[in-house]
């Protein structure tokens, strides 16, 4: 057993390194650093620049323009881009319905979606849930009618992230009402300049504008926007769902963010000393860094697990879980290092053209804000619950 | 022992309850939230016609002589419909400091103004670098002739943007962090250098970044004995911890309602997810943490006359445990509700970001933890 980085793996990490000191712009790093609110673009412009690397579509195979890394080297990347402050990459395209239609798609949609999304031409958007289908997602209603050569869509989607954004959305919608409630999806692309969408926002706890609702009302989509056969849309929300993910544990974000907190706390003055010193903090972030390296190492087994040519399953639950209470345990003692400065909710201040002055320390502005913004962590990409349900069932067999 | 209100105090529940749900409904507060000054000017008189103004005042004054359970009630009540106008800053914490400390004239001047709702008070005390412990004041009052002048920088004070008198506390002698030599002024909130920066928190409230800077005021400004405040102070944050944790009982309790109505309603796979046991369960441990914090919460308003070290543990005890409890409660409401929860749009999520950032009012868990640490072994 050897926990350490091959002689190669090192070496791609300090290439990785190399390239995110040089090209990653210092204006972006520092706004995610910072917590402030990205616009759509700093991600395109962020994409951009991953794309002229060829490092842009890390789980695409190389005939189509990924990167064709193993899953070390994906994790590595990964890692490093958290770590250095890079923006998320918008997942909806890239990671999430580029596989689908790899995997999935007709030439001619490949031809046309594929190099769109490494120019970042187009910004995609997921409708999934509905408000009657969040974690029972099969019992969508969405409607698709043929006529002719084109679908009549009419329903609606929620939660919809970043739609405000979007050109284009991928469906699941139901084809055959009668059918039993898996069978009768079929996974469509839709352009969101259709006649008929209608985009609302909605506003989360924190004042963020993340998620929308989008209607569908009449909708008339082209047949040859069907992705794999009408009614088999289940194999490939299901394809996109277990899709490889090895960001999920959130490892290089925790990472970043507890780096960020002890800094803090090393600032903050508590009963006449820093709080960094006040022996209760003090344990605490022990307990999260204690944490965090038992997920790593849970995330680098099951990485290593891949890269051996196991398929990743139900494991990636647990990373899920681990990952997004830790993330969110950690937004909660950011929160508490704030002490009374924690209360203030300058919503402007979020903003990364804000020039006006702080109320109290400036990392204060965005604590309370992203603790109950990271609320969704456990909700949404399968919940936790739903996640627990996942292992109970396919790794304890009950 | 009887755990039952008494017909005055019951009385007093149901003016608070009958108040909240016919007018405080959430559409109405979050008109209150967006208007210009962050609370209701007609739901203040209505507070004073009520005579809810007057609970922690003698009867002599006008007041209703109201103890911890009077003002438990009253909060408690505040809770549910998450009342933001300023009760706690106003009645609280500064009518019962100026009670307290007040000469008959200082107390003429400014009881009637606060039980009728003419007057509004907010109390400047914690600091920058204070945190959230009360007797580290560096804001100094120096000796001017036979008045005094303030300088310093006050933090977070709630309500101190609208407020027309500050309650400031301020240090005549000794170092920053100790007991004594700390005193209480009274300073009109537009006196020549006194600035206030106003802004909302996220819980719904009201502050202030308050910088005095010179300001002169006369020697009828100070109340009570130059010096001395610290005692009649902890009294009144004694008293506005047990509404804290009162305010944070009423709201965990509709969060709890609410939260049990949704899991009732809500479809998935067919059936409410209220009917999954992995829901149930931690349906169960909200409502014990409900309890717990309902229990700690009488004990905290029925210690307020044992001595003081006893009453101070036990009110660390009950702002700690409201500050756990809090927010388990808060965080499963929002996760049992899942998307919905993180809506503004879902009452429940305003009641979970009351419920957590209580914990940042007047001392967080640990900071109570701390105190009830050091009084662990009073009896
Ligand atoms: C910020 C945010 C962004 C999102 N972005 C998108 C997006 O871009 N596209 C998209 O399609 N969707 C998106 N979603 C939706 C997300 O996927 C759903 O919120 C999620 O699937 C949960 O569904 P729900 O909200 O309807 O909750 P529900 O399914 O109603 O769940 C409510 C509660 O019940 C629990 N529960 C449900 N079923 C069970 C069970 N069988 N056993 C035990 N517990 C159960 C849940 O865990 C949860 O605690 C987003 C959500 C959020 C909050
Ligand atoms: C020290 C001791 C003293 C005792 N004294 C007495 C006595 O004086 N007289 C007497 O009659 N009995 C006595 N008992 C027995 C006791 O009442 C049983 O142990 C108890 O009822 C549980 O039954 P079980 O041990 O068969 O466990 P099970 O019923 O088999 O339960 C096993 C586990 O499954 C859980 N479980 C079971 N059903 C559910 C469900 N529907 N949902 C969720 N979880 C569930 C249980 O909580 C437990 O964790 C005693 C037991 C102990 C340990």
């Amino acid at each position: 057993m050897d926990i350490n980085f091959t002689a190669e793996e090192a070496a791609f990490r300090d290439e990785v390194r190399a390239f995110l000191k040089d090209k990653l712009p210092e204006d972006i790093s520092r706004k995610v650093k910072e917590h402030k609110r990205l616009g759509k673009e700093d991600t395109v412009r962020w994409q951009k620049i991953l794309n002229e690397q060829g490092w842009l579509a890390l789980h695409w195979p190389k005939e189509y323009g990924g990167t064709g890394w193993s899953p070390i080297q994906k994790h590595i990347f990964e890692e490093e881009c958290a770590e250095a402050g890079a923006p998320t990459v918008l997942p909806f395209g890239v990671n999430m319905v580029a596989p689908v239609i790899i995997k999935f798609g007709t030439q001619e949609q490949k031809d046309y979606y594929l190099p769109r999304i490494l120019k970042s031409e187009d910004w995609w958007c997921q409708g999934y849930s509905e408000p009657g289908a969040g974690s029972d997602l099969a019992s969508l209603k969405t409607r698709a009618v043929r006529e002719g050569d084109h679908y009549v869509v009419n329903g609606q989607k929620t939660w919809t992230t970043l739609g405000q954004h979007a050109d284009m959305i991928f469906c699941l919608v139901r084809t055959d009402p009668d059918a039993k409630k898996q069978e009768g999806i079929s996974f469509l692309l839709i352009d969101m300049n259709t006649p008929g969408i209608t985009v609302r926002p909605l506003i989360t706890l924190d004042g963020e504008h993340e998620v929308n609702e989008v209607f569908f009302d009449d909708v008339k989509v082209p047949v040859e926007n069907l992705v794999g056969e009408e009614n088999k849309g289940w194999t490939c929300a299901k394809y996109l769902l277990t899709f490889e993910r090895t960001g999920i544990a959130g490892v290089g974000q925790s990472k970043a963010a507890l780096a960020h907190l002890k800094q803090v706390a090393a600032q903050q003055i508590s009963n006449g000393r820093p709080l960094i010193e006040d022996p209760h903090f003090r344990r605490r972030l022990a307990d999260v860094e204690m944490e965090l390296m038992s997920l790593e190492m849970t995330n680098l087994r099951t990485v290593a697990a891949a890269e051996a040519g196991g398929v990743p399953g139900a494991e990636s639950s647990f990373l899920k879980i681990m990952g997004t209470e830790l993330r969110q345990e950690i937004t909660h003692l950011f929160r508490a290092a704030a002490g009374p400065y924690a209360l203030p909710f300058l919503n402007e201040a979020l903003h990364d053209d804000f020039d006006g002055n702080y109320v109290g320390p400036e990392f204060a502005a965005s604590v309370s804000a992203r603790y109950f913004n990271f609320r969704k962590l456990s909700i949404f990409g399968g919940s936790n619950e739903i996640q627990k349900n996942i292992i109970s069932k396919m790794i304890l067999g009950l | 022992m009887d755990f039952k209100l008494s017909d005055e105090q019951r009385m007093l529940e149901e003016t608070v309850g009958r108040l909240v749900r016919d007018t405080y409904t959430f559409e109405t507060r979050n008109k209150i939230l967006e208007s210009e000054q962050g609370f209701s000017a007609d739901v203040w008189q209505q507070f004073a016609e009520l005579g809810l103004l007057g609970v922690p005042f003698s009867e002599e004054a006008g007041g209703f002589n109201g103890g911890g359970a009077e003002l438990m009630v009253v909060a408690e009540g505040f809770g549910r419909g998450l009342v933001v106008e300023p009760y706690l800053a106003t009645v609280v914490l500064c009518g019962t400091l100026v009670d307290k400390l007040g000469s008959d004239q200082q107390k003429e001047a400014l009881v009637p103004a606060i039980i009728g709702g003419e007057t509004r008070l907010s109390l400047a005390l914690y600091e920058p670098q204070g945190r959230y412990e009360h007797n580290r004041v560096a804001t100094s009052a120096k000796k001017d002739g036979e008045g005094y002048v303030l300088n310093g920088e006050k933090a977070v004070v709630i309500n101190g943007d609208s407020a027309d008198q500050l309650v400031v506390i301020a240090r005549t002698s000794g170092a920053e962090d100790d007991r004594d030599g700390l005193s209480a002024f009274l300073v009109d909130g537009n006196a020549a250098g006194v600035s206030r920066r106003g802004y909302p928190t996220i819980d719904g409230l009201r502050a202030a970044e308050v910088v005095l800077k010179d300001v002169k005021v006369g020697a009828d400004a100070l109340l009570g004995a130059e010096g001395q405040a610290i005692d009649a102070l902890e009294d009144s944050l004694a008293l506005g911890l047990v509404a804290l944790c009162a305010e944070a009982s009423g709201a965990m309790e509709v969060a709890c309602d609410q939260t049990l109505e949704y899991i009732k309603e809500r479809q998935q796979f067919g059936v409410p997810i209220g009917k999954f046991q992995a829901l149930q369960h931690r349906m169960v441990e909200m409502r014990m943490e409900l309890e717990k914090v309902r229990s700690i919460t009488m004990l905290a308003a029925c210690s307020l006359n044992e001595s003081r070290e006893l009453r101070d543990k036990r009110l660390a005890a009950a702002k700690a445990q409201v500050g756990k409890s809090g927010r388990r409660v808060a965080e499963e409401a929002i996760q049992l509700f899942g998307g919905m929860g993180m809506m503004e749009e879902t009452p429940i999520s305003h009641y979970a970001k009351r419920i957590v950032m209580i914990d940042h009012h007047l001392g967080d868990s640990e900071y109570h933890f701390g105190r009830l640490e050091s009084l662990l072994d009073v009896e």
